[in-house]
């Protein structure tokens, strides 16, 4: 995968590019003390996948203390992390630094921005078989996925593997007894609107494509 | 009685929230009050000749000052007061700046509590009494605790000023971390060159008694007359007969033994002497490996001894002496380095602390100043740092900075640049902190001159690979991940508390920080004194320090104790406990509570008991006071009648504003 260069590489006017609402905001949803970072690196020495990222983590995390809103919730990275708590292992200062990713990808997408396609695409795919089948149809959700992603067979060849293994199967195993409707509850619940604060930060999963990731 | 009540606005640290001539208007009122007024500063020279003519031209016979804490200037007016002809106890301070201004900006409420407060101290100055402090002998001898850089210094200042020094190390040798160290930044000269001499005075000056191999056990007493108990550990050699010959080390056959001088980069023999510079330079056995006291039998030392020194059955002793003054100089332990296990420290025999690299690269250490991979024993050409190890690290409770690591990273790896002249070297660093005087060009040298790689970022983890260990860390100026296959990884491992300072800081009833470091009086205007008068503090164990703060500080507090101890005798406090003979009942209660050992009992001459104080021992802490069952013993100038005398005040004010 090609390594996009940012483009952003102009002077930063620290003043007037400073979202102070949003610096509060990550720090609110995540819980973690942003101001803590004091920039050593060893989230980005020890993350697995910065080598795809546009934006390395520790850098991410400046830009947040920065408040450097569209910057941040524009990057790539946010949406490349695998979550595997490496840089939260690894801080010094005990931060959750996936927890930050996590909330920012949230925030992200709450705009309706999604610069990786993809991976949206596949937690909108697995969402919605949760949501139908009260726990995840992988068969189902491969191909769904396969085809909104324009790739119809670029995981055909580990179907018959899995298959033999007993890993993938044809018919959806749905919960027992009320599992079902109490998974379908939580997604009428969500789609509802959460009634606390954080309401407004992450809408209800949306299958339409929007604007910014439609291009 | 005639009071007198002065009001101090603190230029705008009281007057700001507290309205300060309301004050001194309502202590008009109060009764013996003859005089109350406002100042802008009343401890500032102005203030004080106010004070002091105002004490003299209306009688006074007693002053409340409402200010600072008595901490602040307690002793300030004491002294004023008593220039103005007054007894120095016939002054009361009400404290309406930390307890008042500082902590609330409702001005009502903070002047109805500053009068108050004014209101209580009057009260108890009506039953003030005048006290007298008794004077008492001082002893002019000086303990110290600790033979590393900083307690030689010191020993040897007081010594050269005349007092008998007392000094106490726990291992067989002083020297402490020094003696183990190659070179020193930012000169680059031998460490045990420079302090090799001075390791020789201590040794040899009639004043200072050394007292290796042992620990202070248990200290009692007071600044002028303390009583210290020190245990000395057997060390299985008759010292007055050893020679310091080595004839037991080179035959011991139990030669498995970890050699801690050398921070287990190699081994040694369980009889021995720990390093060729040693003061003093005698044998001891380690108890824990030789093959005599563990199994009983072998006995080649006692054989090979051509003095008999040998003396396995050698048991602990107890000494004890009376000194005047202490100095804690118990410097510093390194940070385990086997707690970053992303590291491989432990696992991995190429991965070394800074101190055991120390010891590879001097000429007297296990591989005579060649260096050399632990594993293989071959010479690295590749040889990673790691700065911050057990530093400036919240997760390992380690949130402070150490202060040298830098400095002896950089001298580290222009050493390695030195003894291998086609190696490479990197450092990665977070910071770089040289603020010494030379350190920030040693550390472009390092960079310039000697072509040693900065790499700013941390390692988020290191692993073998063919025989090499890959070392995984970020460079965050150029925002990328990179690596380097190194030979060798150095710790720069940071500065801890010394193992047992707590327990030591107890003895002396000196207080210490969250991490073991003991406590400064005053972090800036009294950094060598301790809150117990007569025990001062030098060099790491008040907090990571290198070799120049370290001596420093120890000639500091050198001073300060040739200072204390330059008197004949030192006056006590007169705020201590007071019994009343009529009414003590002999129950002992008060002798039973007392911490300090401060109260006997006495037999009266028809057979029944008496408490009695020993006033330079009594602390003034008032626990027998409360303890007593009649009441009869008396803490002076708290007593019952004087601090009922302010409650009553208070409950007065009280009535008054809820009506």
């Amino acid at each position: 995968m090609p390594i996009p260069m940012r483009t952003s590489l102009q002077n930063l006017d620290l003043e007037a590019g400073r979202d102070l609402s949003f610096i509060n905001a990550v720090a609110k949803e995540s819980g973690q003390d942003l101001k803590s970072c004091y920039q050593c690196g060893n989230c980005t020495a020890g993350c697995a996948y910065t080598h795809d990222y546009d934006i390395p983590v520790h850098q991410v995390m400046r830009l947040v203390q920065l408040g450097r809103k569209d910057e941040v919730l524009s990057c790539r990275s946010i949406w490349l992390c695998a979550t595997c708590q490496a840089c939260t292992t690894r801080c010094p200062n005990n931060i959750e630094v996936a927890t930050v990713m996590d909330v920012l990808r949230h925030m992200a997408r709450a705009e309706g921005r999604a610069p990786e396609r993809l991976v949206k695409t596949f937690a909108d795919s697995f969402l919605s078989s949760v949501a139908r089948h009260g726990r995840v149809f992988e068969a189902g959700l491969a191909m769904v996925f396969a085809i909104i992603s324009g790739k119809p067979l670029q995981d055909a060849g580990l179907g018959p593997a899995m298959l033999s293994r007993g890993k993938l199967a044809f018919w959806p195993h749905e919960p027992t007894g009320n599992g079902k409707r109490e998974v379908a509850e939580i997604f009428r619940r969500f789609h509802e609107g959460r009634p606390t604060s954080t309401a407004a930060a992450t809408p209800a999963p949306s299958t339409q494509p929007t604007e910014e990731n439609a291009k | 009685m005639r009071i007198g009540v002065m009001v101090c606005h603190c230029g705008n640290n009281i007057a700001a929230t507290v309205d300060v001539e309301a004050v001194a208007a309502a202590a008009r009122e109060f009764p013996d009050v003859v005089f109350a007024t406002d100042h802008m500063y009343a401890c500032s020279d102005p203030g004080q000749k106010t004070l002091e003519q105002t004490i003299r031209d209306l009688k006074l016979d007693g002053v409340v000052v409402a200010s600072c804490s008595p901490r602040m200037h307690e002793v300030t007016f004491r002294r004023a007061v008593e220039r103005a002809g007054l007894n120095r106890y016939m002054f009361e301070m009400a404290n309406i700046r930390e307890h008042v201004a500082w902590i609330s900006l409702d001005r009502k409420r903070n002047t109805q509590k500053a009068t108050d407060l004014v209101r209580m101290a009057v009260e108890k100055l009506r039953v003030d009494r005048p006290l007298t402090p008794k004077s008492f002998d001082v002893q002019k001898r000086v303990l110290i605790v600790g033979g590393g850089v900083a307690g030689i210094q010191a020993a040897l200042d007081c010594a050269d000023g005349g007092l008998d020094v007392v000094l106490v190390e726990r291992k067989s040798s002083i020297g402490g971390v020094m003696s183990k160290l190659d070179k020193t930044f930012p000169t680059v000269d031998c460490a045990v060159c420079v302090l090799g001499p001075k390791m020789v005075d201590a040794g040899q000056n009639p004043r200072i008694a050394l007292h290796t191999c042992s620990e202070v056990e248990e200290v009692s007493g007071y600044v002028g007359n303390f009583e210290v108990r020190i245990k000395k550990h057997s060390t299985y050699v008759d010292w007055t007969k050893c020679t310091g010959c080595g004839a037991c080390q080179e035959k011991c056959p139990s030669r498995k033994v970890p050699d801690a001088f050398n921070e287990n980069v190699s081994l040694t023999t369980a009889i021995g002497i720990p390093f060729p510079q040693a003061i003093p330079k005698r044998a001891s056995i380690n108890a824990e490996y030789c093959l005599k006291l563990t199994k009983g039998k072998c006995g080649v030392c006692e054989k090979i001894c051509p003095t008999g020194a040998i003396a396995y059955d050698m048991q602990d002793e107890f000494i004890t002496e009376k000194v005047g003054a202490i100095i804690a100089a118990t410097g510093i332990d390194l940070f385990d380095h086997k707690k970053c296990g992303e590291y491989g420290a432990g696992r991995y025999p190429d991965v070394v602390t800074s101190l055991a690299y120390e010891r590879m690269l001097s000429a007297s250490g296990p591989t005579a100043g060649h260096i050399k991979r632990p594993s293989d024993g071959t010479e690295p050409k590749t040889v990673v740092f790691i700065s911050c190890v057990g530093s400036r690290d919240r997760s390992l409770n380690r949130p402070y900075c150490s202060g040298f690591c830098c400095m002896y990273t950089a001298k580290q790896a222009i050493l390695t640049r030195d003894h291998i002249p086609d190696s490479r070297a990197y450092v990665f660093y977070m910071d770089i902190r040289a603020n010494g005087k030379g350190y920030e060009e040693f550390v472009r040298r390092a960079q310039e001159e000697y072509g040693v790689e900065y790499v700013r970022g941390r390692v988020a983890q290191v692993y073998p690979q063919d025989g090499k260990l890959i070392v995984c860390g970020a460079d965050t100026l150029l925002g990328r991940q990179v690596e380097v296959a190194a030979d060798l990884v150095v710790l720069a491992v940071g500065a801890e508390a010394a193992h047992g300072a707590p327990e030591l800081a107890e003895k002396l009833r000196i207080s210490y920080d969250a991490y073991g470091f003991f406590m400064e009086s005053h972090p800036k205007l009294r950094p060598v004194e301790t809150n117990t008068v007569g025990v001062f503090l030098a060099g790491a164990c008040q907090g990571p320090k290198d070799i120049p703060a370290s001596v420093s500080q120890a000639s500091a507090a050198a001073g300060k104790v040739l200072a204390l101890l330059s008197k004949d005798k030192l006056e006590s406090d007169p705020q201590i406990a007071l019994v009343n003979a009529n009414r003590c009942i002999g129950c002992g209660k008060c002798e039973r509570t007392c911490p300090f050992g401060a109260i006997r009992m006495r037999e009266l001459r028809d057979g029944s008991q008496r408490a009695e104080v020993v006033e330079t021992v009594c602390q003034g802490c008032g626990i027998c006071s409360v303890t007593c069952p009649v009441r009869a013993i008396q803490l002076q100038h708290f007593t019952d009648s004087q601090l009922l005398a302010e409650v009553n005040a208070l409950c007065r004010t009280w009535d008054e504003t809820t009506e």
